[in-house]
């Protein structure tokens, strides 16, 4: 473990990775500052709902599923795992058959939804050249992420990202990165991680912000929201069936 | 009792001539802006008809408003939260471009650009969706004057309640116009539906509103609202709506809607209600008690103890003295002549109707009999069922008897006024009959015929401790906001993206981007073009005139001579 790190891998294994981070987390905040207004899911269902009802759900449920899969596979350590008693091979076995599920539904709700976006007119004409990058960024890579997955297991013996990309995925939060983790993987996921990491930094300045406005207050919150004419928010406690103000800025 | 205000409105049916003035004044003012071409906060329909959006009152399709659950609870007709979050991404009720129309415009280049030739140019409607030639099949009015007509008038929703057996009786007998903008409701089911709670209702005078700043597009809105009055802007991605033209009724100024109705047939006012007693009324097990119900959450003005009350809770003094004043008070509680409309869906609606009498008096004088005569009147009110049973399916949830007592009132008012404006004796038994009295007729008359613009819109200013953050008072510096002074037009996000802007500021920057572009379906290019349409004949928006060969040199105001 002496041998250092070549200035390529530090630079895609350590420097990108933070950049990506930095732009991602001020950019949210500068969005979120500056453009609340444009912060929404730009909608197209008013144009055309026959395609979006296949697609929409099976995409975005399916990303959802792969989300909470990339949490637990990068961020939950495998010695963990094994102390609760789930062995290699099962943990394996569900993480191949729950993810590819899921990256299928996933990819076929977005080439769904590309293809519709390409054939129904109003719908094209709606795409800004913004949403063609976030889409060539998150469609290419979920393929590469599915591609990866599927590949790998055709083999014999599937590289073990838990010994890889993990533990390097984790170093990089611990401020302790540990690039030559990553520089030993298989390709595929290297291209992943990169692409994924572009992704990051597009983020904040594409539509993709509304994962962020995920509505969960809607399960607790009072079903008439009241608020004051007043901006700075008083409701003085004239609600029902309970007051919710907020300290927003004025109607509009 | 917790007493709150409520800005409610009242329009009186007979006297719309469905001009559609409201719904082109109201878009000039407030959507007149790409995204919300085919948002009509004010529209006016034809009944029976379908409508706008088409059908919208089928709630079995759509699903708006409020429903009962078995056990008698009040829930979201379209589903719980839960269910709306499972949904949330692709919404199974939402209308589409083609239940409202797909707008447009017209190739106007082919007729200014056109070169010398024997045949007319021919400017062809393009769709400002996409940009393609386009065909119109519909618009916001397009079955506008054909009420009952076999094409248009038996798709509406609400004549599955009476049989057809009358049809074409009816179709000759009856057709009357329905203006209708937000219903601004005491129980306002789009707030419901809001994921996001963007949606909220004011506590002074409760307008329903949106928050454009906290709307992330979910579309649910559109779906919770039975009235169909929410609408998604489809290139900001947000959801607009009726505002009850708050920045001028903040000054005690009425709406656009109303200001403009030539019929004078609008009135706004205020109405104190009792906000523990809402949730209560919503929740009455029948349909046809909620008419009664909603009236009863209403307070009296005049009450002392309302009055007290009403100070308790933070209203003002002069707010107070409005609702006494109040013509909508008057027409809903006192006259009892104005109705909700669809008190079924459960929102508890703040836009009431008087139903048209004109139906009934029309054929009366069809047939050669007095139509200023109240036996006459009433007989027909009573023979002409289906009219009536229409209007009912509209204001009473299809109880008769409250919509056969307003006509009956009205009759009595023609019929005892006549006398009157003839000289004559009046007849005090003819408010006996619809149990007024003589005096309290002519009141009633007063209030529908005569009524002057301060009388027909009370509507108590803001307060002024707060005016100076009010919108259209400004005695700050208007363009003193965060990020301002800006004249930026659009943020790097697209269309609309960046803060906020006062509306002042939005609207000049509106104007002047709506004067300088006339693409169709994106404006890339604003580069030129004049649209003649905003134009209010001030200043020279640039590209009105060619540039140069002026005469006179130089002098803007100066006058051309006419060419021979």
């Amino acid at each position: 473990m002496t041998e250092s790190p070549s200035t390529l891998d530090i630079m895609l294994w350590v420097v990108v990775p933070y950049v990506a981070i930095a732009v991602f987390v001020l950019g949210h905040v500068w969005r979120y500052r500056y453009d609340k207004f444009g912060w929404t899911t730009r909608s197209s269902q008013l144009y055309e709902s026959r395609l979006l009802r296949l697609g929409s759900p099976l995409f975005h449920f399916g990303i959802l599923v792969v989300a909470v899969g990339h949490v637990g596979g990068l961020l939950v350590p495998k010695s963990w795992t094994g102390a609760v008693g789930i062995g290699d091979t099962a943990y394996h076995v569900v993480a191949v058959v729950l993810g590819v599920l899921a990256g299928v539904c996933t990819l076929t709700g977005a080439a769904i939804l590309v293809y519709r976006r390409r054939t129904v007119g109003p719908v094209f004409s709606a795409t800004t050249r913004n949403d063609k990058v976030m889409y060539v960024l998150l469609v290419g890579t979920i393929a590469l992420g599915l591609g990866t997955t599927v590949l790998g297991n055709l083999t014999d013996h599937p590289h073990d990202y838990r010994e890889s990309v993990s533990p390097w995925f984790r170093s990089i939060f611990t401020f302790q990165p540990r690039p030559e983790l990553m520089a030993a993987a298989p390709l595929g996921f290297r291209l992943h991680a990169l692409a994924a990491w572009s992704l990051f930094a597009f983020w904040p300045f594409s539509r993709l912000v509304h994962v962020f406005s995920m509505p969960l207050g809607y399960l607790t919150r009072p079903y008439i929201v009241y608020r004051s004419r007043d901006a700075r928010g008083q409701a003085s406690g004239m609600s029902w069936p309970g007051p919710r103000s907020s300290a927003g800025r004025g109607p509009k | 009792m917790r007493v709150m205000a409520q800005l409610a409105m009242v329009m009186n049916l007979d006297k719309c001539i469905g001009c559609h003035t409201c719904s082109v004044t109201c878009k000039q003012a407030w959507t007149n802006r790409s995204g919300v071409e085919y948002v009509w906060f004010n529209n006016v329909e034809t009944r029976p008809g379908q409508g706008y959006p088409r059908r919208y009152e089928d709630q079995e399709r759509w699903r708006g408003g409020w429903a009962l659950t078995r056990r008698g609870r009040l829930r979201l007709k379209g589903g719980g939260r839960l269910r709306k979050l499972l949904t949330i991404f692709s919404n199974p009720k939402l209308p589409g471009i083609d239940d409202y129309y797909e707008p447009w415009t017209y190739d106007y280049d082919t007729l200014t650009n056109a070169p010398a030739q024997e045949h007319t140019p021919v400017a062809r409607p393009r769709s400002l969706l996409s940009g393609e030639p386009t065909r119109i099949t519909w618009s916001a009015n397009w079955d506008d004057d054909l009420g009952g007509s076999p094409d248009h008038g038996d798709r509406d929703p609400l004549l599955k309640g009476i049989a057809d057996k009358v049809k074409f009786e009816f179709e000759r007998t009856f057709m009357f116009y329905l203006p209708r903008i937000c219903e601004h409701c005491l129980n306002p089911s789009c707030a419901a539906s809001c994921p996001s709670g963007a949606i909220y209702k004011r506590t002074e005078d409760g307008i329903v509103l949106v928050d454009q700043d906290r709307c992330r597009g979910w579309r649910m809105c559109v779906s919770g609202c039975p009235y169909k009055k929410v609408y998604f802007n489809h290139r900001t991605g947000k959801a607009e709506k009726c505002t009850f033209c708050f920045p001028r009724v903040e000054v005690g100024i009425p709406t656009v809607c109303a200001e403009t109705c030539v019929g004078r047939l609008r009135y706004i006012g205020l109405v104190l209600y009792d906000a523990d007693r809402v949730l209560a009324a919503a929740t009455t097990p029948d349909d046809q008690d909620l008419y009664e119900a909603q009236r009863r959450v209403f307070l009296d003005p005049n009450d002392p103890e309302v009055v007290r009350e009403a100070e308790l809770a933070g209203i003002p003094g002069d707010w107070i003295t409005a609702a006494q004043r109040s013509p909508v008070h008057a027409l809903i509680n006192e006259y009892e002549v104005a109705l909700p409309l669809h008190p079924e869906y459960r929102t508890m609606p703040m836009v009431w109707y008087i139903p048209p009498l004109s139906p009934v008096v029309d054929v009366v004088r069809d047939t050669g009999h007095d139509a200023e005569d109240h036996g006459n009147l009433f007989a027909a009110v009573e023979a002409l069922r289906i009219p009536v049973e229409y209007l009912a399916q509209l204001f009473t949830a299809g109880d008769v008897e409250p919509v056969n007592a307003v006509l009956r009132r009205l009759a009595a008012m023609r019929s005892y006024m006549r006398d009157l404006n003839l000289g004559r004796e009046p007849q005090e038994a003819i408010p006996a009959k619809v149990g007024m009295t003589g005096r309290r007729l002519y009141d009633l008359y007063r209030l529908l015929a005569l009524a002057k613009y301060d009388e027909r819109y009370v509507i108590p200013p803001a307060h002024a401790e707060q005016a100076h953050g009010l919108e259209e008072l400004a005695t700050e510096c208007s363009l003193d906001y965060e990020g301002g002074p800006g004249m930026g037009g659009s943020g790097p996000f697209g269309e609309g993206s960046g803060g906020t802007s006062p509306i002042a500021v939005e609207n000049f920057r509106m104007l002047r981007d709506r004067q300088t572009t006339d693409t169709l379906a994106a404006p890339v290019d604003k580069g030129n073009r004049v649209n003649l349409l905003n134009w209010d004949g001030k200043g020279r928006p640039e590209g009105l005139f060619p540039p140069g060969d002026r005469p006179g040199g130089g002098d803007p105001a100066g006058e051309v001579e006419p060419k021979p």
